[in-house]
């Protein structure tokens, strides 16, 4: 018998709504059709999720340096460390490092413990790294963080601005819908600002590749422009706001005219002058941006300078305008109200604010309230490196893969005296280096709220039991508060309970003084916190159906009530490109995957679209330092070093190369970028320039290249390079070793196991090897190496474990690596939705029956569930048909 | 008045060759045929089959006396010459029937290599050559037990596995331990000689034979290391050599076999020879491919067309076992100068070797799996440059890609 129950997404900031379906026991997702952030769609990854609610690799037991403890000790050994560090070196030497994967009650309760009681505004968040920079930038603005828009804005602009933004695959359902919109408009101006031309860029008038870094100065540049062509709306600009003089000065001063713009923007100066054009004469305009503007040097400047267009032509606070920040995780607007970042108190007030501080104080009844702001994620990792900090509690997020400089983050905690990680993986680089791990619950397991981008707070709700000992994170959290000796303030029996404290936290004495206000909802019982239904704050008494769009008063939350225009000076990245290294690392998001993985891997079809850690380079770059495609790569900055499979493509800018930031120590040898990201943070938000770090490129020259595919996980030995990729029934391992292999077969035996069927292939002279297990007569393991990389396409050996024989036909074919004529090869993964290949799609159009993504979509389904790959179908039609 | 044509021998080789002059010119020649053996002609490879019981004798004459008698030929059957008058182009058998020829074809084959040692005359003991050698074999497996095969070359094994059929005990005895050396790498002699234990076949590998014992039949089989094997009848199959001894005495020019030219003619001008018994440049013969080409050009010269010439070119073999496939030609061991491409499947018993030298197959070993054979030997023969297949062409020519698939 069959039960529904609706949650959210924990990927994106999107924020979709999930209705999981349990069939005696048998879990399926599908969009939640009432949900207004997706209206029952769901990407790639979302659609995938029932892949990913296994238990294995999960951390179900709390452990004290790798040995099995009880709660009980374990609470104990975290609060006793904790208390003992404190006593000797003060508040300022213990830190939390907390994550947007947390729930807003969670998150509440890290807060209040460390900035209320322990007395430290040291807890920071690894929204940190992805929309610190537009916070900074709406606070100066606005006078508050506020995100002014809605999605519904998006679809009733006339012009959208995507601005350093991969919508496409990093907020595919937003992107979806800006799809819809354009084709139900074709007169719907489309705008893509990035230095790639990403998928995105499929649906664009106009993209401009734009000079990584050089954002500032396009928007500076467009506000001369806005001036000079007389488009300032004094109406509002007059009433509304101050600092328009100075603004214009020192945009005029640093783009003065469209020539000068395209020079340092590196654009043509008709493409400046197009996209000013569109901006000046549109009235509906919604600027949306994401890390590419957020992870900069300048971060802060670039979204003020995105806002003061947006200010000056008054097109903000009313429907289809706005400055739009897009944020990256589920809950990265969660944290920012409860105040977890460290220089934010709670409920979007400020530490160095008296009256706040006063106000906090008195709400929370405690006496030792933080005053001063504590460490950004960066500083704080490296207080602990140079020892400052003693004691580190890491929650939700994986810090050795993420930070910027990440081989020194992780020897810091290596060598940090204690670390408390609160996990629901056992596999992540973090938590193996933790002395108390505690086991918290996951996704589908654990209850609470979240906000996505548009301000619209959801319930995220549990379908699955508690696995092991897991733990809500609130729970552990006031568990140690307990222990600590602060009882009475973290007496919560329930989310609800805390979410209520939250709400009235946020209402307290507020009287429209703050944005961040959902008294509204304080008081609600714990049935109407179940049954809450997805709604935008600000949530009053006046407004208790939630509030759709900021500003519409023109009222801001500055001294003054006026907005703010801030005169920016574009600055270049911190660390310029030179003869040493003279390409400029950009770091992101692919479509299928997650952060570090640690859950979508678990996936295999998310794992078909992009398998390894690439570097996406231009060919003439590619030429220049002789790449070759599919080849690998070695990276090297002033910081670290990795591994990545080359990828030539027209679609990346020449000097500039795109790198992944998924791959975390368990998946692959040498994947992690942000061991060569620069420690360069904006000096304002402290978010790091993650898309701009000086390296070179060479192609890596192992002894040879491999592949090996088992039904069981394995170790690779004498790869240097390895990559672990799980298939449907199979893992799959992409090597490559330095030293030569003197006796292949034995060598073969030693990674597989010696049983079974043994195939082999050898041309000694070629120095190519194969060899393939057959273990009742299902294909068990099989090893393919070469002196080169061009080895035979993956896909066909991965649709034979699907087999449950392997017939005489496909046995001599196993160690060809390719079907004889008359098996079929479906080729590379294309929609990881409904699992088509690249063949498959090719036959169709070969065929004639399918001449549109559209066709493909009716004849194979391909593209019509989460349509984030219909980019690449509409590539393969183009690249397929005769010019 | 048509020219004489006599052939010595009514065998595979020299009945070709007279197939060959009938199509090319029938009343050329006036033909007698002599053939020491008492039947038509007959398709000698095909004993192994009736041995086996997969063929009956009738199935595998070539032509029967009726055939003989419808071309006009004359056939003495039963009739073994003793002499060829060069002088007076005469030739002369046991029972002195007489023949003049202007034109003569000696096809006398090749005969069997008996060991020669103790205990070679007793009953029993005989080789696997004709018809003859096929009824003894057959009638003794009625009434006997123990068959000893000595040589475990393509003949011997053949012999061993229709014994087999026919419901005798048999080993075979061989000097090394590579069966079919002539054929085979170890590897695949190793796979083979798994396949027919399992179907119940001995093998005394490195063993050699020193005496048959026995007062009038043969009763045992002694080796040189002194151990004794039961045996009711020995067939020796360790090779053969061509058949001379008629040429030789009647002075034409032999070495090993009966030299002949390109075009099949002896140092006698009128005389020609096709078949096992001779020697063109320096190589006899042994499998059936090469005798036909020879009957093909000594034919063409016969008729005075003159254009042909005999090439010996590379030869394939398989090997005639039920259930026992393998192919292989050429080089097939290989030498410092070549490379391999090696593919074992060895649960299934398929092995699989193909000999490159400068990008061209010179030698072939498919065991188990010889579906690609005739393509591989034709690459071969073709001297084709498979670099650009060597990836995959061991694993057969469905794996080769058409270049529209690379799209």
């Amino acid at each position: 018998m069959a039960t529904t129950s609706l949650t959210t997404c924990p990927y994106c900031g999107v924020g979709c709504g999930v209705q999981v379906t349990d069939e005696d026991g048998a879990i399926s997702v599908k969009g939640d059709k009432l949900h207004p952030a997706n209206f029952g769609r769901l990407c790639s990854k979302g659609s995938a999720l029932a892949d990913t609610i296994g238990l294995e690799d999960r951390l179900l037991h709390p452990q004290i340096n790798g040995k099995q403890a009880s709660w009980d000790t374990a609470l104990n050994a975290v609060s006793n460390g904790l208390k003992k560090i404190i006593e000797e070196y003060g508040p300022d030497a213990v830190a939390f490092y907390v994550s947007g994967q947390l729930l807003t009650e969670d998150y509440y309760v890290a807060n209040k413990l460390m900035k209320g009681f322990i007395g430290s505004a040291n807890i920071d968040t690894n929204s940190r790294l992805c929309m610190s920079s537009a916070v900074a930038g709406y606070k100066r603005a606005f006078g508050s963080d506020s995100v002014p828009c809605s999605y519904e804005d998006l679809e009733q602009a006339e012009l959208i601005v995507i601005e350093g933004s991969n919508t496409a695959w990093c907020h595919p359902i937003v992107y979806q819908r800006i799809v819809k919109a354009k084709q139900q408009r074709p007169e719907l101006k489309i705008v893509v600002i990035d230095p790639r031309k990403t998928a995105t860029c499929d649906i664009a008038d106009l993209h401009l590749p734009i000079k990584p870094g050089s954002d500032a100065t396009l928007f500076n540049g467009l506000l001369s422009y806005i001036n000079k062509q007389q488009r300032i709306n004094w109406d509002f600009v007059n009433p509304h706001t101050e600092g328009v003089v100075e603004a214009l000065l020192a945009a005029e001063k640093s783009a003065a005219g469209i020539s000068q713009v395209a020079q340092i923007c590196e654009l043509s100066e008709q493409d400046v002058r197009l996209f000013y054009q569109f901006f000046a004469d549109t009235k509906k305009v919604v600027t949306l941006y994401s890390q590419g503007v957020n992870q900069s040097s300048s971060g802060t400047d670039k979204s003020n300078s995105i806002i003061n267009c947006h200010l000056a032509t008054g097109r903000i606070g009313k429907p289809a305008m706005g400055p739009f920040s897009i944020t990256g995780q589920p809950n990265a607007m969660g944290g920012r109200e409860v105040g977890a970042l460290s220089n934010q108190l709670a409920a979007h007030m400020e530490l160095n604010n008296p009256a706040h501080h006063d106000l906090v104080s008195r709400f929370w009844q405690t006496d030792n309230l933080a005053s001063v702001a504590g460490l950004q994620a960066v500083d704080m990792f490296e207080q602990i490196a140079n020892g400052k900090i003693k004691a580190i509690w890491v929650i939700a997020t994986n810090p050795v893969v993420t930070l910027p400089n990440a081989d020194v983050v992780r020897r810091a905690i290596e060598d940090c005296e204690l670390v408390i990680v609160s996990e629901c993986e056992l596999n992540t680089g973090t938590a193996a280096r933790a002395n108390i791990l505690l086991p918290a619950l996951a996704w589908g397991e654990k209850c609470g709220t979240v906000t996505n981008s548009e301000r619209r707070i959801s319930h995220q709700r549990n379908f699955l039991p508690h696995p092991g000992e897991a733990e809500e994170d609130w729970w552990i959290l006031s568990q140690v508060a307990k222990r600590m000796g602060f009882g009475e303030a973290f007496n919560y029996q329930s989310s609800a309970d805390i979410f209520r404290e939250h709400a009235a936290l946020s209402g307290f004495e507020n009287k429209g003084k703050r944005d961040f206000d959902i008294s509204g909802l304080a008081e609600i019982t714990d049935k109407q916190y179940d049954e809450l239904s997805p709604i935008q704050w600000p949530v009053t008494a006046r407004d208790s159906e939630g509030t759709e769009r900021m500003f519409e008063d023109g009222r801001f939350f500055t001294a003054t009530g006026k907005a703010q225009f801030i005169a920016i000076t574009p600055r270049p990245p911190a660390n310029a490109t030179d003869e040493e290294y003279p390409l400029i690392l950009n770091t992101g998001r692919v479509r299928d995957q997650w952060h570090t993985m640690t859950r979508t891997a678990r996936s295999a079809r998310l794992n078909a679209h992009i398998s390894e850690p690439i570097i996406q380079i231009h060919p003439a770059d590619a030429k220049a330092y002789n790449l070759k495609n599919s080849g690998i790569a070695r990276l090297d900055s002033l910081w670290g070093n990795m591994l990545a499979r080359i990828a030539v493509t027209e679609e990346q800018r020449p000097g500039s190369v795109f790198v992944p930031m998924h791959w975390n120590d368990f998946l692959a040898s040498k994947g992690r970028v942000n061991a060569l990201v620069n420690p360069v943070v904006d000096p304002i938000s402290g978010q790091p320039e993650s898309k701009h770090t000086p390296i070179k490129v060479a192609p890596y020259r192992p002894a040879w290249y491999g592949f090996m595919f088992s039904r069981t996980a394995l170790a690779p030995s004498n790869a240097e390079y390895w990559v672990k990729i799980k298939g449907d029934q199979f893992f799959r391992y992409e090597l490559a070793g330095e030293t030569a292999i003197s006796d292949p077969f034995s060598w073969a035996k030693k990674q597989l196991g010696n049983d079974g069927e043994w195939l082999e292939f050898s041309d000694q002279n070629e120095k190519r090897f194969r060899a393939g297990k057959i273990i009742d007569n299902r294909l068990e393991s099989i090893i393919f190496i070469a002196p080169e990389f061009d080895l035979p396409a993956r896909s066909w050996l991965s649709q034979v474990f699907s087999e449950q024989t392997v017939t005489d036909e496909m046995r001599m074919s196993l160690l060809a690596g390719k079907p004889g004529a008359g098996l079929p090869d479906t080729g590379p993964m294309v929609c990881a939705c409904f699992g088509v290949g690249e063949n498959t799609i090719m036959e169709a159009i070969a065929s004639g029956s399918a001449k549109t993504a559209e066709d493909i979509g009716t004849l194979l389904k391909a593209g019509t569930n989460c349509g984030s790959c219909i980019p690449e179908l509409k590539n393969i039609i183009s690249n397929k048909q005769p010019h | 008045m048509k020219e004489k044509l006599v052939l010595i021998g009514n065998g595979m080789a020299g009945m070709r060759t007279v197939d060959e002059l009938l199509k090319l010119s029938p009343d050329k020649f006036d033909i007698t045929v002599f053939g020491a053996e008492p039947h038509g002609n007959y398709n000698r490879i095909m004993l192994s089959p009736v041995l086996a019981g997969d063929k009956q004798l009738n199935e595998i004459i070539i032509n029967d006396l009726q055939w003989y008698r419808d071309n006009k030929i004359t056939l003495y059957t039963g009739k073994t010459i003793t002499k060829i008058d060069r002088v007076n182009q005469q030739v002369l058998s046991d029972d002195g029937t007489a023949a003049d020829y202007d034109r003569l074809i000696i096809a006398t084959g090749s005969l069997p290599v008996m060991l020669d040692i103790p205990g070679k005359e007793l009953e029993g003991v005989i080789s696997f050559r004709d018809i003859n050698d096929v009824n003894v074999m057959i009638e003794t497996a009625k009434t006997h037990k123990n068959a000893i095969v000595i040589g475990g070359g393509l003949l011997g094994l053949e012999a061993a596995n229709g014994l087999m059929i026919q419901g005798m005990n048999v080993s075979v005895v061989h000097r090394n331990n590579t069966l079919m050396s002539q054929q085979l790498d170890q590897e695949a002699a190793d796979l083979m000689r798994a396949e027919l234990e399992e179907k119940g076949m001995h093998f005394l590998m490195n063993h050699h034979t020193e005496a048959l014992l026995g007062d009038k039949r043969v009763k045992k089989v002694r080796f040189k290391d002194g151990s004794e094997v039961d045996a009711d009848l020995v067939i020796m199959a360790i090779g053969v050599r061509p058949n001379i001894a008629l040429a030789q005495a009647s002075g034409i020019q032999c070495d090993r076999g009966i030299l002949v030219d390109d075009t099949l003619q002896t140092f006698t001008p009128t005389i020609y020879a096709v078949g096992e018994c001779v020697q063109h440049r320096k190589k006899t013969f042994g499998l059936v491919a090469p005798l036909f080409e020879q009957a093909k050009v000594c034919a063409n010269h016969l008729v005075d067309m003159g254009i042909a010439s005999y090439v010996s070119s590379v030869t394939s073999t398989k090997l005639k076992v039920t259930g026992i496939n393998l192919f292989s030609a050429g080089n097939f061991i290989g030498d410092e100068m070549t490379q391999s491409l090696v593919f074992k499947d060895p649960a299934r018993h398929i092995y699989k070797k193909l000999v490159i030298q400068d990008n061209k197959i010179v030698g072939i070993v498919l065991y188990g799996e010889t579906g690609d054979g005739l393509w591989y030997f034709s690459l071969l023969t073709e001297e084709q440059d498979i670099s650009k297949m060597r990836e995959n062409i061991i694993f057969g020519q469905q794996h080769i890609e058409i270049p529209e698939e690379h799209a």
